[in-house]
């Protein structure tokens, strides 16, 4: 019963607004556009930290990435300069301590990584070699496209096996049927077992995970290339000698990472004279991106609260000249007997009609803004549920404050004066 | 004591301030108004009929003096207790018939109602009652624009008695229609009064006034002269 007397009142304030079409529209455009604004912009910057979280988390929250460093040349004196060898790195007794040293670490996975020149059948392509252990598939989880993984036994028989990963198998044509097949890496015949799928996205940070890897087992590996590498330096070689490359570091749980990576960081610093290796914790990053997206959110929840002020004040604008304009009508609606506060439902009505419906409009265009985007540029948005809410709910809100100072304008009319406004 | 008066006035005064000097728009106004009677208020524009009517149809309130409505004192009432005499026991009549330009024939009929917070159905049902007593059947989806000045008229009389007031009042409700159309909203009221309605009516002009059995003359904000027969 309540609910039809609420129709009506709803469709009385419609009626009112078609009154004036045309007003009524350029009316809500201000509060249309300020709810699509804000709607497409949640949804692009959604969509573009959803993307960096993404990739993070892919490397793993419970994960600590440890690098070998090359040391800056500036803390060499003359004589090392002229050094053509150069020491420096994470050791395999690092990974060992690290498994030891710390009750959070679940396991670690080593990398030992060289650049080789790789043939398959006809097709050549330089690929990161990247000599690891079995967990190495346990930490970073991606899932095979086809085959297996290295195994303990790989490395109990110093097999020649490898894994390709699906962008540099792509390039080099492997396909199913290559499983089984040979490969030629930096002159030596490797059986390929499996194919891992790429991480298609490119972040900043390095990843061990690159789209070219190809990973052997870490006793293979030292076994045919040594710990010494050519590296070409300005014109002139150099001999570098890195054990390992990476270290990742699983943890038990989220709580713990960064106070293990803590404590390793503390560790390796009493075997590293020099600073030539450095921690990650992707879960650092994880919260650096959420930290900036809240950053971002806000200075975009600025900006919106700008445009539907804007939008509210509009509202309001037209809503005083509709009071105006309407002076007799009121006049008459109090002679005939209505309260000030029907007059003020009134009026209230129309406004939160006007702003309701223009929020809802505003939703579509924000919706259709980052799907057009994407069909566009590719670029991934999402559509926060919450976004939507919260417009259609600041778009009500704005339409009862901006509504309501010329409503109780209407209202307070004396009715004798109202009804002789011409 | 209750008196089968529906309006009494005692002593009204009604001033305004017009910067330094003070108007006195009624100055002393006492009249008693039977129910089921049917009065004309005659006088000079500035006389004070209008403020009169504004003050019986509770509009305002008098700046001294006291007014009972239905042996109820309304002199001092508060905006909302008047809106609600108003939406009680008035219905109103204007000169340029004030409807509501947006909403349809029985919109407008109904608006009182929808005020008393009546459900739509029986609000559009009574409202049809009305119309058909004012002969408007056929224009029930019509705005107000689409009517001539004699049917809006009738539309307004409709409106006014949607809640069933006591007391109709109309500030020259023929002034702006032709005679003969005047005539027809005048045999409306006439045939009102023999319904029971009190009816109260502002006019400047004799013809329409000599059907009124009651009849007023104002006088710079003073009742100068009555000419009253009641049976
Ligand atoms: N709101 C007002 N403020 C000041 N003076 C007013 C106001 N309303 C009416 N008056 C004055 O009171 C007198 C009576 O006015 P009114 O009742 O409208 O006369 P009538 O309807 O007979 O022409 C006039 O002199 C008018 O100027
Ligand atoms: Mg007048």
């Amino acid at each position: 019963m309540r609910n039809s007397k609420f129709m009506r009142n709803f469709k009385l304030g419609l009626k009112d607004l078609l009154l004036h079409k045309g007003r009524s529209i350029l009316t809500s455009l201000g509060v249309v556009f300020g709810v699509g604004s804000v709607i497409a912009m949640l949804s692009v910057g959604e969509g573009a930290s959803e993307q960096a979280m993404d990739h993070i988390r892919r490397l793993g929250s419970n994960n600590i990435l440890i690098s070998s460093v090359r040391p800056s040349d500036d803390s060499k004196s003359g004589a090392e300069k002229n050094t053509r060898l150069n020491i420096y790195g994470l050791l395999y007794n690092d990974e060992l301590r690290i498994k030891q040293s710390n009750i959070h670490v679940v396991q670690t996975a080593p990398a030992k990584i060289i650049k080789k020149l790789s043939r398959l059948g006809e097709k050549k392509l330089e690929l990161r070699v990247v000599g690891t252990t079995p967990t190495w598939f346990e930490v970073v989880k991606r899932p095979f496209i086809v085959g297996r993984q290295i195994m303990q036994t790989d490395l109990d028989n110093h097999s020649a096996v490898c894994v390709l990963t699906e962008h540099g198998a792509r390039k080099m044509l492997a396909t199913e049927n290559t499983i089984g097949q040979t490969i030629t890496i930096g002159g030596d015949v490797f059986e390929v077992i499996g194919i891992l799928s790429s991480d298609e996205a490119e972040g900043a940070m390095q990843t061990p995970d690159q789209r070219t890897d190809a990973y052997i087992p870490i006793n293979v590996c030292r076994a045919v290339w040594g710990e010494s590498v050519f590296q070409r330096s300005s014109g002139s070689f150099l001999l570098e000698r890195v054990e390992l490359h990476k270290i990742i570091v699983e943890v038990d749980d989220m709580d713990h990472v960064e106070e293990t990576a803590e404590s390793i960081n503390a560790m390796l610093s009493r075997f590293h004279k020099k600073e030539d290796y450095h921690v990650n914790i992707p879960l650092t990053l994880l919260r650096q991106a959420e930290a900036t997206k809240k950053t971002f959110n806000i200075v975009l929840g600025s900006i919106a609260g700008i445009s539907l002020l804007v939008g509210g004040i509009g509202i309001m604008n037209i809503m005083l000249a509709s009071v105006t304009e309407r002076t007799r009508e009121i006049g008459v609606r109090r002679a005939i007997g209505a309260k000030r506060s029907q007059i003020i439902m009134q009026f209230l009505v129309e406004t939160v009609v006007l702003s309701g419906l223009g929020g809802i409009v505003g939703i579509l265009v924000g919706i259709s803004i980052p799907w057009a985007i994407t069909k566009l540029t590719g670029m991934p948005t999402i559509v926060p549920m919450y976004s939507i809410v919260l417009s259609l709910g600041i778009s009500m809100t704005i339409g009862i404050v901006f509504g309501i100072y010329p409503a109780m304008r209407a209202a307070n009319l004396d009715p004798i004066e109202a009804l002789r406004h011409e | 004591m209750p008196e089968n008066n529906l309006i009494v006035l005692k002593n009204i005064h009604k001033t305004y301030q017009m910067g330094q000097e003070q108007v006195h728009a009624l100055a002393g106004v006492s009249i008693k108004v039977p129910k089921g009677s049917f009065w004309a208020i005659m006088g000079a524009s500035g006389s004070g009929k209008s403020t009169m009517m504004n003050l019986m149809g509770c509009l305002d309130r008098p700046t001294s003096g006291t007014y009972h409505l239905n042996n109820r004192d309304v002199s001092q009432l508060d905006d909302d207790e008047l809106s609600d005499i108003r939406l009680q026991n008035i219905g109103f009549i204007f000169q340029s018939f004030n409807l509501i330009p947006q909403l349809t024939v029985l919109e407008n009929i109904e608006l009182p109602m929808f005020y008393q917070g009546h459900e739509p159905d029986k609000c559009s049902e009574r409202a049809r009652e009305m119309v058909e007593l004012v002969g408007l059947t056929d224009r029930l989806k019509h705005r107000p624009t689409e009517l001539s000045g004699g049917q809006q008229q009738r539309v307004a009389i409709a409106r006014s008695l949607v809640n069933d007031p006591p007391l109709i009042l109309a500030d020259e409700p023929t002034g702006n229609l032709d005679t003969a159309t005047g005539e027809q909203i005048l045999d409306i009221l006439i045939d009102l009064n023999k319904k029971g309605k009190t009816i109260i009516m502002i006019t400047h002009e004799d013809d329409v006034a000599k059907h009124a059995p009651n009849r007023i003359h104002m006088i710079d904000g003073r009742i100068a002269e009555r000419e009253v027969y009641i049976a």
